[in-house]
């Protein structure tokens, strides 16, 4: 009986073999296209913007210059992203949740240069959004403003600052609320004759930010993560959320479920983009990437950025409908709050930072 | 005295038969307690996966699997676990006539060692490959000059594949070989077989159902894992995304149903292999037994 | 084996196997996990400390071992009923049952977390109505206990079972005309000699449940110094750019897996050695 059995598993293992090999020759042939590839890291919330745009994109280029050019994408929360491309994914170009993530691939592993910002218009961002709040229907707890998120009782849902490109943004548009609240005007911070009033001001708004971050229940690593926590899982009264996520949530999962509620004051966010020159270079794709990026600052781009809830910084190019679905809302700026996000990253965000402290041990 | 015992045994064999098993009660408390336990743990999160899965409908649900990138996920996904299953089994085998055929000193260390990946969590098991490959890494910047892609790519999503995976036929196949010993290999030398044949004719056949039993474990690892090749990959859609990062890309992208239509197609696989296990035990039993 | 580095025998492939075994180990296991050794002493010893015992990382610690701890005690308790069940009992559908058991082990770690979650959270098959109860499942340390508890099950109910099977027959019978009761017997005749592969279950269901991470991360919530296990950290730290401290921390979660699994193994052998010996 042993030896019937033996030739069995000495072909099986003979033929695993050779099956193995011919397999990664497969897969080496494979990985050599003849088109043109571009690879797009990217954050979460733009999934769906950017498979409309590689399409856009694609048949442009295609028209232009005859070269088929295919588009990859790769999606996640923007700290994670980055730190592949420092790591080595080889991304072409980078259109992250905010500039300091994009800093740190131009710092850490100098594949762009440190002024990327300035290469491209506005800050280097072809649309902008902003943090609102997304509410169950009916806004049962009536939630107006920022001040509300820290009665008791209400829950608040937004993901971990420390992950998420967007919690980073929610958590200085609360700060930035308090301070305008707090001074009234914004411009004190920047007159030196004030420097008492804004440092009671912080006191308060680091008070309130702890108090807002008690009353979250759940703190995804990522945008989407929180957003499925909110809605799919029925947790929290109010998800504190990217204005274009919240239009995509009400769209996508239910408008009769949830309802947008715009507060008094909120953050200017600029999702900017770059090409990562170094990859580029190396696979010869400097000049497509550089299109690519340009032409989200074109009619078409801008048109498709507005149809995706993004805010275009071109906005006659885009559909008025779209365009009416964005109400006018007080924005500030991060340069002008929090001394640009090199800044805002080290006293907030960085290990040791504010946020640590607030959720350090009491004692 | 073995004819005392036994008489004294049937005198009180009623009594003794009750104590040696439990009463009526207590025993069907017991069963319908592990029954209750396994039941609520361990099918109804099946049944979520399935219930989820099929929620808008059938068509709904093999429409999931007609997209491109759920395709070239299952074909990664099989690309892996066909070069990591038979590169560890190799392993298992070296390793186990090493350790198991032979006694030498810092034995249970090395033991210890394959046993390892077993209990690092699989971050680790993806972050140390990132700190040798990665561009930042020992030899990133050697292989971006060479324009080698380790991470990010397939050979890195395989390795961390073969880390995970890495102890479980060596696992299964050392406690056998060593409690079978070298005798059968002793005779078979004896009798003039050479080292390869004697490997081929006597010990191979003698631990076939657990080398299987082994692949069959490691196997269903290398398509599930998740955590570490999460971090080696760099989710690119339709490239280096596995089935378990497709499920997380779907959820991601609020495609509920589709997430748990993949998320069904690796638990069908992990029922496959239940099934295929139970097979394996079954004819290892009666291989035993005969 | 006195003095020799290796005790005499007349098989081949020695050197062959034991010389692949090791140039493969360090390849795929070694070689990368020192370069985390190596990484993370790149920092000072100084700085090194601090970044393992900050308060954050303090409480992912005992989050991480004590939910482990937690899961793998209710994978005794409930482990051990079910091997008895298993091994001593006939009931119908015990065949599905006995493969049921492997499910944990055979299912994607990424599928179990989004089931469980599904299951648990607060509008959830099971959640919704443990919520009204004043009990969070989901999204708490008790979630994470679950998530735990659920991966470690096959650990111990497979380790448990064959020294089940080989508890030998006669000393029960022999206690038991000897007048002891069913449950003296129990804990005098039976459990004894099932305390190492107790043991060892335990070990193991515990060491797998400190390095799990897919099923643990959807459903833990990641609050800081409350839901956040361990493994999850290294990536929040990697996300921050910080290499240093993440594989600072990788460090110290290898050694403490390194050291349990030696105890495993040391259990084993005791336990061989005590089977061996005979039951005292």
């Amino acid at each position: 009986m042993t030896n019937r059995f033996l030739p069995t598993i000495h072909g099986r293992l003979r033929e695993l073999v050779r099956g193995t090999v011919l397999v990664i020759v497969a897969a080496t042939v494979f990985a050599y296209g003849a088109d043109i590839q571009l690879l797009n890291v990217s954050y979460d919330p733009t999934r769906e913007l950017y498979v409309d745009f590689n399409k856009a994109f694609a048949s442009y280029w295609k028209e232009k210059t005859g070269q088929n050019v295919t588009i990859e994408q790769s999606h996640g929360g923007a700290g994670k992203q980055a730190r592949a491309v420092i790591d080595g994914l080889e991304a072409d170009v980078v259109t992250l949740a905010l500039a300091y993530d994009i800093s740190a691939i131009a710092e850490k592993a100098k594949l762009l240069p440190e002024d990327w910002q300035s290469r491209l218009p506005h800050n280097s961002a072809p649309y902008t959004s902003t943090i609102v709040f997304l509410v169950r229907k009916g806004n049962p707890k009536g939630i107006r403003d920022w001040s509300d998120l820290v009665k008791p009782g209400i829950e608040v849902i937004t993901p971990n600052p420390k992950t998420s490109g967007g919690a980073r943004w929610n958590y200085l548009a609360a700060w930035a609320y308090v301070l305008e609240q707090e001074l009234g005007d914004l411009e004190k911070l920047h007159d030196p004759q004030f420097s008492e009033d804004v440092k009671k001001a912080e006191a308060k708004a680091r008070d309130f930010v702890a108090a807002l971050l008690k009353n979250v229940p759940v703190l995804d690593s990522g945008a989407r993560g929180s957003t499925t926590t909110f809605v799919q899982r029925g947790i929290g009264d109010v998800f504190l959320s990217w204005e274009n996520e919240a239009f995509l949530a009400v769209n996508e999962l239910g408008p009769d479920k949830f309802e947008i509620i715009l507060p008094s004051l909120s953050i200017l966010a600029e999702p900017p983009v770059t090409v990562v020159d170094r990859n580029a270079k190396k696979h010869g794709t400097l000049e497509v990437a550089q299109a690519y990026l340009e032409y989200l600052y074109s009619p078409e781009g801008q048109r498709l950025a507005a149809k995706h809830f993004y805010r275009p910084v071109n906005p006659e190019s885009a559909d008025p409908a779209d365009l009416a679905r964005f109400p006018e809302v007080e924005l500030v700026t991060i340069d002008n709050v929090f001394g640009g996000w090199k800044n805002a990253q080290e006293t907030h965000f960085n290990d040791g930072g504010v946020f640590d402290e607030i959720y350090a041990p009491a004692g | 005295m073995a004819g005392q015992i036994t008489s004294s045994m049937g005198v009180a064999a009623p009594r003794i038969k009750a104590a040696t098993s439990e009463p009526w009660w207590v025993r069907l408390a017991l069963t319908g307690l592990a029954i209750l336990f396994l039941a609520s743990f361990l099918m109804v999160p099946l049944l979520a996966v399935f219930t989820e899965a099929l929620r808008k409908g059938i068509q709904a649900y093999f429409e999931s699997f007609r997209e491109p990138a759920a395709f070239s996920a299952i074909k990664l996904t099989l690309l892996v676990a066909g070069i990591s299953v038979p590169l560890n089994l190799i392993f298992g085998l070296a390793a186990s006539w090493a350790l198991a055929k032979f006694q030498f000193r810092g034995r249970s260390v090395l033991i210890t060692l394959i046993d390892l990946p077993f209990a690092v969590s699989p971050v680790i098991s993806g972050l140390v490959y990132v700190l040798l490959f990665g561009l930042q890494g020992w030899l990133g910047p050697w292989l971006s000059d060479r324009d080698i892609q380790i991470i990010f790519a397939v050979p890195g999503i395989v390795l961390a594949t073969i880390f995970v995976t890495f102890p479980f036929v060596a696992r299964e196949l050392i406690p056998l070989m060593q409690e079978q010993g070298t005798e059968d290999e002793q005779a078979a030398l004896t009798l003039g077989a050479s080292g390869w044949q004697t490997f081929w004719r006597v010990t191979l056949p003698n631990v076939k159902w657990a080398l299987l039993y082994g692949v069959i474990l490691c196997n269903a690892r290398a398509m599930g894992e998740f955590g570490a090749v999460s971090v080696v990959s760099g989710h690119i859609r339709g490239k280096t995304n596995t089935l378990p990062l497709h499920v997380e890309i779907l959820y991601n992208e609020y495609n509920f149903v589709a997430a748990f239509a993949v998320a069904s197609l690796l638990t069908l696989l992990a029922l496959v292999t239940l099934v295929l296990k139970a097979i394996v035990e079954k004819r290892a039993h009666a291989a035993s037994a005969a | 084996m006195s003095g020799r580095w290796k005790a005499h025998s007349v098989l081949p492939g020695f050197g062959l196997t034991l010389g692949y075994t090791v140039v493969y180990l360090s390849l795929i296991v070694l070689i990368p996990l020192a370069a985390l050794f190596a990484k993370s002493a790149t920092m000072g010893w100084a700085e090194f400390w601090q970044a393992v015992t900050a308060p954050r990382v303090v409480a992912s610690y005992k989050l991480t071992f004590g939910a482990s701890f937690v899961a793998a005690a209710v994978n005794i308790v409930f482990g051990f009923i079910t091997a008895w069940v298993l091994v001593r009992y006939r009931f119908p559908g015990k065949r599905v049952i006995d493969g049921m058991v492997d499910l944990p082990f055979a299912l994607p770690t990424a599928v179990s977390g989004i089931a469980l979650t599904t299951i648990y959270s607060q509008n959830g098959w099971i959640g919704q109505y443990l919520e009204p109860l004043g009990i969070k499942t989901a999204f708490s340390p008790l979630g994470i206990c679950i998530a735990l508890t659920f991966i470690g099950l096959p650990f111990v109910v497979r380790t448990l079972q064959p020294a089940l099977a080989d508890l030998d027959k006669e000393l029960e019978e022999a206690a038991a005309s000897l007048g002891a009761t069913r449950w003296k017997t129990f804990l005098r005749v039976l459990l004894p000699p099932l305390v190492p592969p107790i043991l060892t279950g335990f070990a193991l269901a515990f060491a797998r449940a400190i390095g799990e991470y897919g099923s643990v991360v959807f459903i833990s919530g990641n609050m800081p110094m409350r839901t956040e296990i361990t493994s999850l950290l290294i990536i929040t730290k990697l996300e921050q750019y910080d290499y240093a401290g993440a594989t600072a921390i990788a460090a110290v979660m290898l050694v403490a897996s390194f050291a349990l699994l030696l105890l495993i193994n040391l259990l084993q052998w005791w336990s061989v050695r005590r089977y061996q010996g005979g039951v005292a």
